[in-house]
């Protein structure tokens, strides 16, 4: 019973968002506030009747209702509580009612936070937002129903994939999914800016806020990701260049440049045009990363379930969104005049190249990741494009971005000169060469020249933000009224800007030093590795509430001291008799240790071990958590929340407002 | 400094970056494809001789040996042809005969394939669509071959 209502709720979703989708934009178009009021109401309903389902299919999780098809094929009744709860978004039709589920959540957060936001512009966002839901919401009831009946039932379930089992699962796709949907709110504020004829400065400062928090929980998304397939892949690596990181890593990318774009279009109303085109390709390649994941197209670690008749209905839908989307900025873009005047040398310049360097990046790694497809579609071979390629892509890319991001943040709006900025940044150039330099030379084994231009471009983002933090304080006379009055903005700016160099020390120095092995160890045996002993005591067998593992014993010690007895598993599940390798991890913001087991190799219970010295990849996870922090600050600050006060009364379609900074 | 002469300026670094990023992507496009193969393909010696390349197939049943430390021998077959594979390492969790598999790395002198890297399913029912398809092409060429012999 329980799960028919589920499924009768999201049918009843699918046609309040029918309403939510049509009336409001109809009255917005006729001027109409009444038909505009409908916004509020039927986005609030729309969440309703959404959690209903979601709260109905995890009903049937928890309750162990194995006549609902999807509980059967992803749960069983040894499955512990927790991973019962998260196995509702363990595959296809789950993850997508998890996906319409944040999409309502996001539409009335901007309902619930939008309070000044004039009518017309609440009920263009709304109504766009419920076009993308009604496509969710058909794509599940038409393909993917997740209530659909076993009959007759089954005795037991077929368990969730052991991989999945695991903290790290539970909270990498809501994570996730939060940052790809939220990225619907900025492309529907854009479309809705198109729509009524009104780009400016008031339509940036909305959109801003948005965008940021997006940005931040699809940087936490893909940095759980990331340690999750550390721990739990058992191969130690952080990140693989697989097409479904691509496709969380792409919509990333154009987020930050769109983030920075849109600082430009608030503050000097230039890059208007621009912006927009942005929002759409964020919004758009979150849309295709979804499709190239539940598709079934690619080869690809997260490729579980997979169907191709449900990718034919994203791709239609795909196509519909950015040809929708783009047929309209083309009817509208020559409208759209920037009137921010910059020169070459100027804070504008600095976030253009940013801009253009971010997209080249994207698109440069989106042809990595589509290039096999199109090849493959055209017959000419089935091809595989390795992690080489994208590393020789995206580090030459990077390193002026960075270069570049001291340079801007130091620069002014409008005009600047190189012999200004030169003579503020000098200190700053030559602490970094020397620390840099000092970095590798002191703390590290050997000297490496790709470590040292890490380490420099790191500590340079460091400085140069120390020099404009104190920039920003020097003209003020006394220091915690300045703390005090400098804007949250500007904390959140620097904060994520140390981020990027955390991060950039991370994937540095653990690229380059780490030392991986593996080896045959009988137990009593040793193995010494950089300055570590591990030692094999022993391995017995251990049990579990679903599962039966062997469990390795191994000493580690550093100059005859004992400092870890790490136990690595290898677990055999019970229903799906999958193998599992659960790695040991000693984990140190200077270094982890890794030991995973292979498998018994003879009857004396000699085992292959793999071993890791990984130095500094903590720095990986700590810099993009500091990142997603500097987007949060910069979110809650006050000027978001004032912003709808100011510009109350709307502007006529066509107007353009000049920049107000 | 002239309207004119800023927009020059901006185009040209604008060019510079892109070029700039083209030469990149080619240059390692170029170097880092590598093509699938089955074991038909590899025997017809249409599989390059000094590139990296991915061999795909079922591992035959019964073919798994050690080696000496973690060395580990195997056969990959798409039931018409089938190649040995070297590799040295811990091979993942889903590797097992009678499975899919993809390895990737180059032919040796002695006609064995040295793997730098092999890759297993993911999951009791998922099946690599390169292998599918190259089980499939052997299949009909197998079946083709019957029809032929057969009055």
């Amino acid at each position: 019973m329980i799960p028919e209502l589920g499924h009768f709720a999201l049918i009843l979703a699918l046609g309040i968002t029918l309403i939510q989708a049509t009336i409001p934009l109809i009255g917005a178009a006729r001027n109409n506030s009444t038909w505009m009021a409908l916004a509020r109401p039927t986005a609030q309903a729309q969440l309703l009747f959404t959690f209903l389902a979601f709260a109905a299919l995890t009903y049937a999780f928890i309750s162990h209702d194995f006549s609902v098809a999807y509980v059967a094929n992803n749960s069983n009744s040894a499955l512990p509580l927790i991973y019962r709860i998260s196995a509702v978004w363990g595959a296809h039709e789950g993850s997508l009612l998890l996906w319409a589920l944040t999409l309502s959540i996001w539409t009335n957060a901007v309902v619930l936070f939008s309070r000044s936001l004039p009518l017309n512009m609440l009920a263009r966002v709304v109504g766009v937002l419920g076009l993308v839901s009604i496509g969710f919401l058909l794509f599940m009831l038409l393909t993917s129903n997740p209530f659909e009946r076993l009959i007759p039932a089954a005795m037991d379930g077929r368990d969730l994939n052991p991989l999945l089992q695991d903290f790290g699962l539970a909270v990498h796709p809501p994570m996730l999914y939060m940052g790809y949907v939220g990225l619907s709110v900025p492309f529907a504020f854009a479309i809705a800016a198109m729509l009524s004829g009104r780009l400016d400065a008031a339509w940036a400062r909305w959109s801003r806020p948005w965008t940021s928090v997006a940005w931040v929980f699809l940087t936490l998304g893909i940095a759980l990701g990331s340690w999750w397939a550390y721990y739990e892949l058992g191969w130690g690596g952080w990140w693989f260049w697989d097409p479904v990181e691509n496709a969380s890593f792409l919509p990333w990318l154009i987020a930050t440049a769109l983030l920075h774009s849109l600082a430009v279009t608030e503050k000097r109303s230039a890059f208007k045009a621009w912006t927009v085109l942005l929002a759409i390709f964020a919004f758009s390649l979150s849309l295709l990363g979804t499709f190239l994941v539940r598709s079934g197209v690619l080869t690809s670690v997260h490729a579980f379930a997979t169907d191709p008749e449900r990718g034919v209905f994203i791709l239609i839908f795909l196509c519909l969104v950015i040809g929708g989307s783009l047929a309209l900025y083309a009817w509208r873009a020559p409208q759209i005049r920037s009137v921010g005047r910059f020169e070459l040398v100027s804070r504008e310049t600095a976030l253009l190249l940013n801009n253009v360097i971010l997209v080249v990046t994207a698109a440069s790694i989106l042809l990595g990741t589509l290039y096999p497809l199109l090849l493959d579609a055209l017959d000419l071979g089935k091809i595989s494009v390795g992690p080489p390629y994208f590393n020789s892509v995206f580090i030459p890319l990077t390193i002026p971005l960075v270069m570049l991001l001291g340079l801007g943040i130091m620069s002014r709006w409008k005009r600047d000169s190189f012999s200004r900025l030169f003579g503020k940044l000098w200190p700053a150039m030559v602490f970094s060469l020397v620390i840099g330099l000092a970095w590798v030379l002191i703390l590290l084994p050997e000297f490496k020249l790709g470590a040292v231009i890490g380490t420099i471009l790191a500590v340079w983002v460091f400085s140069s933000s120390a020099v404009s933090f104190k920039a920003r304080l020097s003209n003020k006379d006394r220091l915690w009224p300045a703390l005090l009055s400098t804007p949250l903005g500007f904390y959140g700016m620097t904060l994520a800007h140390i981020g990027v160099g955390v991060f950039i020390i991370g994937i540095t120095l653990t690229s380059i030093y780490s030392i991986e092995k593996d080896i045959r160890l009988s137990p009593g045996e040793s193995y010494e590795m950089a300055e570590y002993t591990f030692q094999l005591d022993s391995v017995k067998t251990v049990e579990g509430p679903n599962y039966i593992a062997s469990q390795g014993r191994l000493t580690v010690s550093k100059n005859g001291e004992v400092i870890d007895i790490m136990q690595p598993e290898k677990r055999i599940y019970r229903v799906q008799r999958m193998p599992m390798t659960e790695a040991a991890i000693d984990a140190g913001l200077g270094r982890d240790l890794f030991v995973a087991l292979g498998e018994q190799l003879n009857a004396q219970g000699a085992w292959s071990v793999r071993l890791y010295v990984k130095p500094y990849i903590r720095w990986i996870w700590l810099g993009t958590i500091i990142m997603a922090l500097g987007g949060l600050l910069a979110a809650s600050d006050r000027r978001y929340r004032m912003a709808g006060k100011k510009v109350l009364d709307p502007v006529p379609a066509g107007t353009v407002v000049t920049g107000a900074a | 400094m002239k309207a004119r002469h800023k927009r020059l300026g901006f185009l040209i670094v604008g060019l510079a970056v892109l070029g700039l990023a083209t030469f990149f992507v080619i240059q390692a496009l170029d170097s880092n494809l590598s093509y699938f193969f089955s074991p038909t393909e590899v025997k017809q010696d249409q599989a390059p001789k000094d590139h990296i390349f991915r061999l795909g197939g079922m591992v035959e049943k019964g073919s798994l040996e050690r080696g000496e430390g973690v060395d580990v021998l195997f056969t990959v077959t798409d039931n018409a042809n089938s190649v040995q594979v070297l590799y040295s390492g811990i091979l993942p969790d889903l590797f097992s005969e009678g499975q899919g598999v993809i390895a990737q790395g180059k032919m040796n002198t002695d006609g064995v394939f040295v793997a730098e890297e092999v890759l297993a399913k993911h999951d009791e029912t998922y099946m690599p669509p390169e292998v599918a398809d190259a089980l499939e092409k052997a299949r009909q060429a197998e079946a083709k071959m019957d029809g032929g012999t057969t009055p």
